[in-house]
């Protein structure tokens, strides 16, 4: 792979998924790539970027993309953003939200579906206080392939047991072969979606809580600075935001503002007062 | 420092968790076999039990329940931590006692992670 064809896939990778790779990335592109190129028998990467950049094989395309996207993941991952869910943000919108009774949740970038489905368990272990709510929880991600697998629920047991509490496995899984399978009723409570950060996602409505963890570390400040804005768009006035825990919105955006008594979360930034000219023009 | 025994008959298992624990800064104890490890808790109680299954002259699920039975037995955290990877098996230890099951293979990521969900390792420590 020449260096030309390298920075043609770095400006491919860019534009179709947001994903920023820096230059010492190569190391990466060789190993993740490797295996497309013997899916699409093609003999080599600089076969597969002249394919990519001729534009006429969406599948090569979508493959790449794939392919070069992290999809690192488990249940509970890093645990405080549950803990936060659970003693933070559901008792403050079960208070806020008793009128309408109605709690809706995006997990931005869900991959295989543990990030999902640990917000579903702890809220059917919390059914209890919540006769007659309506939850939405729509899980969204750019690959195909890890929503599928996130559809039909199967993890191996290594995935299983990475922060996943016991009592939890033998209450929502059943023993498939040598998978566990996560329950129907689990299942049912998450709407998988697929969706390009970089496109518009202001159809899927407002959220109360987002999840949009460990990705944007992938972005470049500008299309941080955009996602965020847009996320911050589809929030609830009230709304909160997590983001993983080596992420932050300070200097990339001041649509958000970091909650100072939990480390991760945010809301929306409270509109600014008018100052007497903007009051004199709104007035006219 | 927290205190950890590990129970398992094989020396290898034992060398292996004694690693992944110790970088989790735990003090450790070891013991071969559900008595042994009866009589290490006697000595001292731990914080937390890593607890095989199959074992030779007591095996894990006999430790637990007499483990149990005693005044300050329900103070440990206990971990199965064994090849026994069944609904069946998880479903008995769960009643027997224990707090959390590792199905063998396991990483030092999965052990952390089980640990901060017991409480027995902060969630700051790095997994």
């Amino acid at each position: 792979m020449t260096e030309a064809e390298f920075e043609a896939l770095r400006v491919f990778l860019k534009a179709r998924s947001g994903l920023a790779l820096s230059p010492d990335k190569r190391y990466l592109v060789e190993s993740r790539l490797s295996s497309v190129c013997t899916r699409f028998k093609l003999e080599s990467l600089s076969h597969l970027i002249r394919e990519i950049r001729a534009g006429r094989a969406m599948a090569l395309e979508k493959a790449t993309i794939e392919a070069m996207t992290t999809n690192e993941t488990f249940f509970f991952r890093d645990k405080s953003p549950f803990d936060l869910f659970q003693d933070v943000l559901l008792p403050k919108y079960l208070k806020e939200r008793a009128g309408s009774r109605r709690l809706r949740i995006w997990c931005a970038a869900a991959s295989s579906g543990q990030e999902p489905y640990s917000l579903a368990m702890i809220l059917k272990e919390a059914a209890a206080r919540m006769p007659g709510w309506h939850i939405d929880i729509v899980a969204s991600d750019i690959s195909t392939d890890v929503l599928e697998k996130a559809k039909a629920g199967f993890y191996n047991q290594f995935e299983v047991q990475r922060g996943l509490p016991i009592r939890l496995l033998v209450k929502y899984f059943t023993q498939v072969g040598d998978q566990w399978q996560i329950s129907p009723e689990i299942r049912a409570m998450v709407d998988f979606r697929y969706l390009n950060l970089l496109d518009d996602f202001s159809r899927l409505g407002s959220f109360d809580i987002v999840y949009c963890r460990n990705v944007l570390i992938y972005f470049d400040a500008a299309l941080k600075a955009d996602v965020l804005r847009r996320i911050a768009n589809l929030m609830a006035a009230d709304g909160s935001l997590l983001l993983g825990a080596s992420e932050t919105v300070l200097g990339v955006t001041d649509a958000l503002t970091l909650d100072p008594a939990h480390r991760g979360l945010y809301g929306k930034t409270a509109p600014m007062a008018a100052t007497p000219t903007q009051r004199v023009i709104g007035m006219r | 420092m927290n205190y950890c025994l590990i129970i398992d008959d094989s020396r290898v298992i034992r060398k292996v968790s004694r690693d992944i624990v110790e970088s989790l800064d735990f003090r450790v104890s070891e013991a071969e076999n559900g008595e042994a490890g009866l009589k290490a808790c006697e000595a001292e109680m731990p914080d937390v039990i890593l607890l095989d299954w199959n074992m030779p002259v007591m095996d894990g699920y006999s430790f637990l329940k007499a483990l149990r039975a005693t005044p300050e037995g329900l103070k440990p955290k206990v971990v199965f931590c064994t090849t026994e990877n069944s609904l069946d098996h998880i479903t008995r230890a769960l009643q027997a006692g224990a707090d959390e099951y590792v199905m063998k293979p396991f990483d030092r990521d999965i052990l952390a992670a089980k640990f901060q969900e017991l409480g027995v390792l902060p969630a700051s420590h790095s997994a």
